[in-house]
């Protein structure tokens, strides 16, 4: 029987292929990551030297190690204050753009109206602003209505990308749960208020997280805007990092320190969001 | 999902109405003012009509920006995107491995831009960076700073870096969507591991590579921050993209009018180009649907 | 072709299963015959699926071995089984065209571009897409996606086995007849084996030349549709086939005679010393309301009409039992005794079915 002599080949062979390609797989991963990480990596152990450990001897990791820097920067309010700062406007960010989103998104999914599908992409080409252009006009803009160097100034500022997105990702979510959901809410009496917050919302919590989780991100990546729209009240951690550029040039240690605190807040973000990350980077749309 | 009419549900897109067209509509119109004037400063200004998009229109430097920033696209569209993919089929599919690579995947996207700028500005320094000592050990000669061709190199592995992850989370999600029965169906049709991914995989994975696209160019036509840190658009305008270029002329030289058309004009392209994938997106969607 | 052994075969998705509970499937041993119809009949959760995945490669059994005519194929994947597989959803490759969807199994095999383009034509008739051939799958509607799924498992001639997983959950009901009848008359024609999972006993019986029924991770019998109806070899197949379900009552049996509640029913056979808990089954079919004296008492409460028969629900000595009445026989409200036909009563120890000696 040919296919016999066949089968007993091929059985042997898939058997010994089985475990090099299981490898080959994790090969390619821990490659991926290791590029990823090791410049983390660098940033983090040149965070726990000193400035005479990093310029005079080439360590692979702190020989001496010390938390002097992470100290300088816990320890002075003009540095620590940056990292209040950023998570202020981040936060006031997430909270305005979901809350214009949540209703336009409702609309975007469920109605046909004059001008939608215009208004939508009209929307969307705002994510597609450069910032530099908006940079120098924004400046102006608060500037005129005595917003400049303050939280709420950069949280506006930021809603130019951010609503876009919002709106984008939840709509796709809420495209998802069916309509039937809203005539039954309704024919059980529920107003449209009452409907939305206590029935439609927990449908589409894992939407809100995302789209919250995306509002986070780009609002706390964002430098261009949020450094030229401030100077001091206001100013973002990202920005204050230039101070380490003294006089007696740049002071390495600290600034991989402020780096390293910059990653903190984004990795605790990600470990919440974990198990929608997935599903979230598709924008709802797989 | 069928719609109905409702001429109302403006009122629920009233709010991001008003809010955009605060922080989009009004700087945009100052903008479109500033492209059609000039000003000797005190705040008078004349009208100037289209000079300055002629200006900008036939400017080298910009031309030069241009071909720089759409070569960079072109590039890292080139490398992310199949990487991503190529990265997206490796993961593991499910338990806790995959969690761990999401994470840390995910890591790169979430730090802010000038500190990606600062790692890889660190990293690559001969005297105190990892790359750049072990790439001088090795005996080739690397520097960003002086070199043109190392300073693209820089700029582009660390865009690799910051944004590959991405487009891999992306695929991945596509990938996740697959039924196991495709799989299982696939083997008993002797399909090979090419056909897996020519029709199964690759389909499946089509829309979410459109987002991908779209947001790859997007932002790495706007990008400003990281290479900007790195490099500051050098050695010389090696490395100068047009937002680098925008940023110099308008916060720098406060040549505002130019400034401005230029602005516009980038604006225009962006659109231009982000309105081909929606419309291709959107048929393709109709297409799913039919 | 070939015949299929189960030897020893058990499964549990756990790494250490300490007791048979922790067993989704329990040791069979079992030798399918080449060429016939089996249908695995089950209610979901009994193991029917993982039964099926073993066969087809995905699942590796935890013990026993599987064999493909005399070739052990335990170890073997998936592709080295040489087998067809239909699923529950539609598995079609969405960018290709109805054709070479069709032809993609004999490409990969390497086969002759003639005999693949007669091959397809035959089944595309028999699926009835001779029309549509050229379009690409996608957007079709899902029943038109599950045929040529449908097609795809039929279109290799010198298969194993035909794997069939639920494939008609999302056919229309007009159509499931039709595409059933055809893999009927195709399984004549060919002589495959086929092997068809279902929860569903109308698809089961009106497919299958042998039923293979399936409860709580054992085969509880195998059997033509006749010899499940006539003869359930487990109280759960009583139930599971038929409409209603047998009637299952407590019982002592004593030689010949049952007792229910001291009543006395004649049995065809005669039975030992049973052990454990002792059941009389019988089918509603095989019960008859009386007015006669002989019979037993029950308080009818509520009769059914059918169409082709009623079904009267009654009250036996706290039990619940179904009666079958005929069109013909009529109903009265004097009628509140039945009998039972002695032959058609089985006795079941345990759930199992005991056979007993001649009276």
């Amino acid at each position: 029987m040919a296919h016999t002599a066949a089968t007993t080949g091929s059985a042997a062979r898939a058997r010994t292929i089985a475990l090099p390609r299981i490898n080959g797989r994790a090969l390619v991963m821990i490659a991926y990551l290791t590029f990823l990480l090791l410049p983390i990596y660098w940033l983090l152990n040149m965070s726990l030297k000193t400035n005479t450990e990093i310029l005079n001897t080439f360590t692979l990791w702190p020989n001496d190690i010390t938390f002097d820097n992470y100290r300088t920067i816990l320890t002075d309010p003009a540095w620590y204050m940056g990292y209040v700062n950023s998570l202020i406007y981040v936060v006031m960010n997430t909270v305005i753009s979901l809350a214009v989103a949540l209703p336009a998104a409702y609309a975007f999914s469920r109605y046909h109206f004059m001008g939608d599908k215009h208004l939508f992409f009209w929307l969307l080409t705002n994510r597609m602003a450069p910032p530099a252009v908006f940079a120098l006009p924004f400046f102006q803009l608060y500037s005129s209505v005595g917003l400049f160097d303050t939280h709420i100034a950069v949280a506006l500022a930021h809603c130019l990308f951010n609503v876009p997105l919002a709106v984008w990702i939840l709509e796709g979510f809420m495209r998802g749960v069916p309509k039937e959901i809203d005539e039954t809410a309704y024919i059980d009496g529920y107003s449209f208020p009452r409907f939305f917050v206590k029935i439609f919302m927990p449908l589409i919590a894992s939407g809100i997280g995302v789209a919250a989780f995306f509002c986070f991100m780009f609002s706390w990546v964002e430098l261009l805007l949020s450094r030229t729209l401030t100077t001091v009240d206001a100013k973002p951690i990202a920005a204050i990092m230039t101070r380490t550029q003294g006089a007696a040039g740049i002071d390495w240690g600290v600034l991989a320190a402020a780096g390293i605190l910059t990653i903190i807040p984004g990795a605790l973000v990600i470990y919440f969001v974990r198990n929608y990350i997935a599903k979230g980077f598709a924008l709802g749309r797989v | 999902m069928e719609k109905t009419v409702n001429h109302k549900a403006w009122f629920l897109v009233l709010p991001v109405l008003v809010l955009v067209a605060f922080s989009a509509v009004i700087p945009l119109m100052t903008v479109v003012n500033y492209s059609v004037q000039d000003s000797f400063g005190n705040n008078q200004f004349f009208w100037v009509g289209i000079e300055w998009f002629q200006e900008i229109l036939t400017s080298e430097r910009i031309h030069n920006a241009l071909g720089r920033q759409l070569m960079f696209s072109a590039i890292i569209l080139a490398i992310e995107i199949p990487l991503g993919v190529f990265i997206a089929l490796n993961m593991p599919k499910r338990g806790i491995w995959a969690s761990v690579c999401l994470v840390l995947m995910a890591l790169p996207l979430l730090i802010p831009w000038n500190v990606v700028g600062t790692i890889w500005q660190v990293f690559g320094r001969v005297d105190i960076g990892l790359l750049g000592h072990t790439l001088a050990a090795m005996g080739i000669d690397y520097n960003y700073t002086q070199d043109a061709f190392d300073a693209w190199v820089t700029v582009i592995v660390m865009d690799v870096w910051h944004w590959t992850s991405l487009v891999a989370l992306l695929a991945y999600a596509g990938l996740q969507s697959i039924p196991e029965a495709y799989y299982q169906a696939a083997k008993i049709d002797q399909a090979s591991r090419w056909a897996v991914f020519r029709y199964i995989e690759l389909p499946k994975m089509q829309g979410v590579l459109l987002i991908a696209i779209l947001l790859r160019f997007m932002d790495s036509f706007m990008i400003y921050t990281e290479p900007f840190v790195v490099t500051g658009g050098g050695p010389g305008n090696a490395t100068t993209f047009l937002s680098i270029d925008l940023v110099k002329m308008a916060l720098g030289q406060f040549d505002l009018g130019p400034a401005a058309a230029f602005s516009i004009m980038y604006f225009l392209v962006i659109l231009l180009i982000s309105w081909v994938f929606y419309t291709v997106m959107t048929n393709l969607d109709k297409r799913e649907g039919a | 072709m070939a015949k299929i052994t189960l030897s020893h075969l058990a499964h549990s998705y756990l790494p250490h299963p300490a007791s048979e509970d922790d067993f989704a499937l329990k040791e069979m041993n079992h030798v399918w015959e080449d060429g016939a119809a089996y249908a695995l009949l089950g209610p979901s959760g009994c193991g029917k699926t993982t039964l099926l995945n073993i066969i087809s490669g995905l699942l590796h059994p935890s013990q026993g071995s599987i064999l493909f005519g005399d070739t052990d194929v335990t170890e073997a994947p998936t592709t080295a089984r040489n087998i067809a597989q239909v699923f529950q959803f539609p598995v079609v490759y969405d960018t290709m065209t109805v054709r070479d969807n069709l032809a993609f199994p004999l490409k990969n095999r390497g086969a002759e571009p003639a005999y693949i383009a007669s091959r397809v034509a035959q089944i595309a008739e028999m699926i009835g897409m001779e029309d549509q051939l050229g379009r690409r799958a996608r957007g079709l509607t899902a029943d038109a996606k599950q045929k040529i799924s449908l097609g795809r498992g039929m279109v290799r001639e010198d298969v194993n086995a035909i794997l069939f997983d639920e494939p008609l959950t999302v056919i229309d009901p007009h159509m499931k007849w039709a595409l059933r009848t055809q893999l009927k008359s195709l399984h004549r024609e060919f002589g495959h084996t086929m092997i068809y999972v279902t929860h569903d006993q109308t698809e089961a019986l009106t497919f299958a030349d042998k039923v293979v029924v399936m409860y709580d991770g054992r085969v509880v019998q195998i059997g033509t549709p006749e010899e499940l109806f006539e003869a359930p070899g487990h109280t759960f197949v009583g139930y599971f086939i038929g409409s209603p379900g047998m009637n299952v009552l407590d019982a002592n049996i004593e030689g010949d005679r049952a007792y229910i509640n001291g009543a006395e029913i004649p049995l065809s056979r005669g039975y030992g010393e049973l052990g454990g808990r002792v059941q009389i089954g019988v089918r509603p079919e095989f019960v008859s309301l009386t007015a006669d004296r002989d019979g037993l008492p029950v308080n009818v409460r509520r009769i059914e009409d059918v169409g082709r028969h009623r079904i009267v629900r009654a009250d036996f000595f706290g039990t619940d039992i179904s009666i079958i009445a005929g069109e013909e026989t009529p109903v009265s409200a004097d009628m509140n005794r039945v009998t039972f036909r002695p032959d058609k009563i089985g006795v079941y120890v345990d759930d199992w079915r005991v056979t007993g000696g001649a009276a």
